[in-house]
């Protein structure tokens, strides 16, 4: 892959290109939600319930209401109406926690929002609300960290449409594992985390009579806007939600809060553009997190390693109010060559705010389990864990029955393996030393799905040679300006310093969720297509301008490179500019829209698409005095074609960073007596921080997907987390010879 | 938040006449000194700090660090977190305090904190920085929910049945170990405090912290002379790298002579309800040859008295390896 900026006339497609949004962000220019103010603004800072299970049954306003600035306490008598959204409605209506914020006076989680302060500073709303005293009756809630699956049918609503808790099932699991020469039966637990995106939740809305426009750190302007249409009783169109820069959100800003629907209900019934920002506790406590798990996987295997069963039977936890479907088996019946195999799960509620996606949602909890049960069996029969990775590869998708449509996953192991110098492993525990310290070896494989939602875009060719592209999905931190501009120039050949990307905006072309790692793949086509169109534009007007140069022509005689026109025949550098001929014909611009429609969930899928990959981990340890670090990564991933080697990179290491704050930190601690999420600061919630993040050496595959678009590009967004926490644990046993099968790795589970 | 009348402190006298006004230096506190701001304002974002009136110190001519007459250490109350750790004198002859000040927050807190202000740091409790939950530290007579909820951050040492937070400071731990003075003017004066009187244990009064009565305005801490040919060490453990408080720390200086210790100075950090000088540890110490085995019976001595929560028996265990190994890395040099 060449990591050197294109040179003229190439194609920045698959060069490291440097974000194009740049110089805005590092100058301060990019403008993020909390950064817009409007004339007469006002601020607006909810009142949090400090229980978690109960009912409120007082609400004195009384010394709120007088105090400085303030404009209106909003609650459940005086908030107006706040309709719900329906459930399962596609990516236009989804919403974790559906019932509209106010809607009765129960409580069922802590930091529930019960009024809402509202006044001309926020340092005066946030006065407010700290003096409204709320009466509560309160219940103990329940934040037990054990889960047991509650009684439920088999087929279960969930806010992605119905799903059946028997997920997948093959052969006979039960008989195969009963018989198994070999058996492990291990159960896996991962934490509640929480996403925390250095950009917090904010809104700001303001009406214009029927119109509602909305700022929003959103992932999924599009969605949002369904679901905030219904929540008002409005048409889609008097709905503008604008998402210009996002300081990322992990999965946490896909769908819409309940702080969202409260601004705009605050700023129709004061006749003000209203703000609303959260506090960094707010977003540990009413904007969902990803659910703690209990994972139990059972392997059958011969003794030479062939896995005869699989079981993988999980619960997680929700809120009482969300119907998050946290998909731990997602990769389960794929990844593995295994005749018999069942994949299960239940659910337990909890009085915990809802739960949501996060980076990796559902596969990253679940291949944790998966691949460790993998490094545990290898450990068992004293054999390489990657040799026995290499004896249940599949062949084809073994639970569709489809061939993959790009599986490199054995090319993954061998580079790297060979980059990290795994050969030289010894396995025995605490066998490997450097310098006065232990290491420990662990590796694991990882996937994450592959797939296109649809996505609409436009690109218009300007008489001044410059070009603009607009999609209204959003970048997140992850590189989606630079995207949309190196795909807009492969196409016209003008430079991207010549290309205005337009995105996270309602009123832009249908663009995708930032989310499941799809929206460069969905892009691609979407992008090319409305490219093919300006350009068909384009040709049209040199045939029939007159004064043209090519005015006698036909249309198929022409074609276009390197933004310009010429005679197919000749040689393409004697071409005239596409500039020079809008002006000619005195035309601002050329229009072309492009679709590409999405193939995420299409039951008449010819192929398994997955992205696929593995990690392998250095930590070293210092038993004298507990001391764990992670001191180098290896990744190496088959994510399709890389369209930027320089964000690609990025986003494996910012993953993998992730990876190993999941595997040794982070954690959300529900107090017991309260439910009050209670290390809800960035202090308190460990996350990994620089001095935590090793060198980190990632190797893409680069093999084109051409069943995804045509540049066989995968996302690469998501991928780099999962496993990581495998390897790690495996990284730990093999220093210490302690198997952690709770997340994350504490001191005290290493302290013998 | 609430609303506060900010004064921008021009002299010392003035400084200390505002403050004498407040009923108590402690928690609760209605006049408060403001130095660089990372643990009050904080606190008073969270609602747990309401001062009615903030004093500004930071213009007074407080921030200068200059060695004594009898040789030692004269530090200003507001000289920063930053520049005390990079001074040249402390990092050549109080290398423990210059290592325990790197070692505490980001660069950003330490180019902010004081001197002053670290020694005043309050606990990190999560129940005492949320004001809904009772807290007998917050609110005297409310109850200790730590005891029964999140108690791993929290004290093995000097806790009692109304308080077990733990004094997060790792500055005040090397300072344990140095013998640092504090030196307080008040509207009676000023007092010289070693800083093993000025935390107080929590008691039955956990809202009070130190010694300090209103109007106390801190202006510079004390260090004796370096013990010359002492080595010095400041180890800290934590889950991560960096930028978290210690669960256990260790701050020693030890002279080492014909293969005895003849001078150690031992304190812990992250486990106690104060700044926690081991003098039983430095007993064990005396006159024996520095050997593994004997630094593991000092920190033996050194945890005698500890008593686990339900969360944190486990640094017990930590806080001991912390300081064998760091006596370890003394004796080693
Ligand atoms: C996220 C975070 C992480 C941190 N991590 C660590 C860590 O790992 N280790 C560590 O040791 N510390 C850590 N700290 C704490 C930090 O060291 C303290 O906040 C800092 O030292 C306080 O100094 P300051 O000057 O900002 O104090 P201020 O906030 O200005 O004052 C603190 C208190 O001291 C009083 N005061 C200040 N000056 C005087 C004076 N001259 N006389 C009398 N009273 C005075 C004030 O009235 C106030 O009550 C962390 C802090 C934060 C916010
Ligand atoms: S340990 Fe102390 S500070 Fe923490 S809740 Fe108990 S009384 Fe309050």
């Amino acid at each position: 892959m060449p990591t050197t900026p294109p040179g003229p006339g190439e194609s920045p497609v698959g060069r490291s290109t440097p974000r194009v949004d740049g110089p805005r962000k590092v100058s301060g220019l990019a403008q993020y939600t909390s950064d817009f103010n409007f004339p007469g603004m006002l601020y607006a800072v909810p009142v949090e319930a400090t229980i978690a299970s109960g009912r409120v049954v007082k609400l004195d306003l009384d010394t709120a209401g007088k105090m400085p600035g303030v404009q209106a306490i909003l609650h459940r008598e005086n908030i107006g109406k706040i309709f719900r959204s329906v459930l399962g409605q596609g990516f236009d209506g989804i919403c974790e926690e559906r019932r509209p914020p106010f809607e009765d006076d129960v409580i069922r989680y802590y930091g529930q929002y019960i009024a809402l302060a509202v006044a001309d500073t926020f340092e005066n709303a946030k006065a407010a609300a700290d003096a409204v005293r709320v009466g509560y009756t309160r219940e103990k809630p329940n934040v037990e960290t054990d889960l047991k699956a509650e009684d439920e049918p088999n087929r279960l609503v969930s806010t992605f449409g119905p799903k059946e808790r028997l997920q997948s099932q093959r052969g006979d699991a039960d008989a195969a594992f009963a018989n198994a020469p070999v058996k492990l039966d291990q159960t896996y637990v991962t934490p509640a985390e929480t996403h925390n995106p250095i950009e917090l939740h904010a809104t700001t809305a303001i009406w214009d009579g029927s119109r509602l426009t909305l700022y929003e750190s959103s992932q999924g302007v599009f969605n949002l806007r369904g679901v905030l249409a219904q929540m008002f009783g409005l048409p889609k169109e008097n709905v503008q939600v604008i998402s210009r820069f996002v300081g990322s959100g992990f999965g946490g800003k896909l769908f819409p809060w309940t702080q969202c629907p409260l601004a705009a209900a605050a700023a129709r019934q004061l006749g003000k553009p209203v703000k609303l920002v959260l506090s960094r506790k707010m977003m540990f406590q009413s904007v969902g997190h990803r659910a703690r798990t209990q994972q139990r996987v059972r392997l059958g295997a011969t003794p030479d390693g062939k896995l005869v069963s699989l079981h993988h039977d999980y619960v997680y936890h929700r809120s009482m109010l969300d119907d998050h479907h946290e998909d731990c088996g997602e990769a389960t019946a794929f990844h593995y060559s295994v005749p018999n195999l069942r994949v299960a799960f239940g659910r337990a509620r909890r009085n915990v705010g809802a739960t949501a996606d996060m980076r990796g949602p559902g596969a990253v909890p679940g291949l944790y389990a998966t691949e460790s049960a993998l490094n545990e069996l290898a450990d068992q029969l004293k054999i390489d864990p990657i040799k026995l990775r290499v004896l249940n590869e599949p062949k084809i998708d073994e639970s569709l029955n489809l061939p993959f449509s790009s599986r490199h996953l054995l090319e993954c192991f061998e580079i790297g393996a060979e980059k990290f110098g795994w050969s030289r492993r010894n396995p025995e525990v605490g066998s490997m030393k450097r310098d006065d310290l232990t290491l420990g070896w662990g590796m694991a494989g990882c996937t994450w799905i592959a797939a296109r939602f649809p996505a609409e875009a436009s690109l218009q060719l300007r008489d001044d040679g410059t070009a603009r592209v607009a999609c209204g999905t959003q970048d997140i931190g992850t590189g989606t300006y630079t995207i949309l501009a190196q795909l807009a120039s492969e196409k016209t050949g003008i430079t991207l310093d010549k290309i205005e990307v337009a995105l996270g905006d309602t009123s832009l072309p249908e663009g995708p969720l930032s989310g499941g790692s799809m929206v460069t793949g969905s892009l691609v086509p979407a992008v090319f297509a409305a490219a093919d169109n300006a350009i068909k534009s384009l040709l049209t007007v040199a045939t029939t301008t007159p004064g043209s140069p090519f005015e006698k022509r036909k249309f198929d005689d022409l074609a276009f490179e390197r933004g310009r026109v010429f005679v197919k025949a000749d040689d393409p550098a004697r071409g005239v500019p596409f500039a020079h001929l809008l002006q000619l014909a005195n035309l601002r611009l050329v229009t072309g829209n492009g679709k590409s429609d999405g193939s995420f969930g299409d039951p008449n899928a010819k192929f398994s698409t997955h992205s696929f990959g593995c990690h392998f981990v250095e930590i070293t340890w210092q038993p004298e005095i507990a001391r764990l670090r992670v001191s180098r990564v290896v990744t190496a991933i088959d994510a399709g074609r890389i369209l930027n080697p320089l964000a690609g990179r990025n986003q494996i290491e910012g993953a993998v960073v992730m990876g190993i704050g999941m595997a040794l930190f982070e954690h959300t601690s529900y107090d017991r007596e309260t439910g009050a999420p209670i290390n809800s600061s960035l202090a308190d919630y460990v996350m990994a921080v620089n001095a935590d993040a090793p060198p980190i050496d990632v190797h893409f595959l680069d093999y084109p997907d051409k069943e995804i678009n045509q540049l066989g590009a995968r996302g690469i967004g998501e991928i780099g987390l999962a496993g990581v926490a495998a390897a790690v644990t495996a990284a730990v046993h093999h220093a210490t010879g302690i198997r952690v099968r709770e997340l994350p790795v504490k001191i005290e589970d290493l302290l013998t | 938040m609430k609303t506060f009348e900010f004064i921008r402190a021009a002299d010392l006298k003035g400084a200390i006449e505002g403050a004498a006004r407040a009923k108590t230096a402690q928690q609760g506190a209605d006049v408060r000194f403001v130095a660089g701001g990372t643990t009050l304002i904080d606190l008073m974002k969270l609602n747990v700090e309401t001062p009615a009136h903030v004093i500004d110190i930071n213009r007074l001519p407080l921030d200068k660090v200059e060695t004594t007459p009898d040789g030692g250490l004269r530090i200003g109350a507001t000289v920063r977190n930053s520049d005390l750790a990079h001074h040249p004198i402390v990092k050549q002859d109080y290398a423990v305090l210059s290592e325990a000040l790197l070692s505490g927050a980001s660069t950003q807190l330490r180019n902010m904190a004081t001197t002053a202000g670290n020694l005043l740091q309050r606990t990190r409790c999560m129940y005492f920085r949320e004001t809904a939950m009772p807290c007998n530290k917050r609110k005297p007579g409310s109850g200790c929910p730590a005891i029964a909820g999140s108690n791993r951050m929290l004290a093995i040492l000097g806790a009692s049945e109304h308080c077990i937070a733990t004094n997060p400071s790792d500055m005040c731990v090397a300072m344990a170990a140095l013998e640092a003075t504090i030196h307080v003017q008040g509207p009676k004066g000023s007092r010289a405090i070693p800083i093993a009187g000025f935390h107080l244990l929590p008691g039955d009064t956990p809202q009070r912290e130190t010694v300090l009565e209103p109007g106390d305005l801190i202006t510079h801490v004390t260090l004796p002379a370096p013990i010359s040919g002492s080595r010095q060490v400041y180890l800290k453990l934590r889950d991560r790298a960096s930028y978290e408080f210690a669960l256990a720390s260790a701050a020693v200086v030890i002279k080492i002579a014909g293969g005895n210790v003849i001078n150690a100075r031992i304190a812990l950090g992250g486990v106690g309800t104060k700044p926690w000088r081991s003098p039983a540890a430095e007993a064990v110490l005396l006159s024996q040859p520095a050997t593994p085995a004997n630094f593991r019976k000092a920190a033996e001595a050194a945890l005698r008295d500890a008593k686990a929560q339900s969360e944190n028996g486990f640094k017990i265990e930590l806080a001991k390896r912390c300081l064998a190994h760091a006596l370890q890395m003394a004796a080693k040099g």
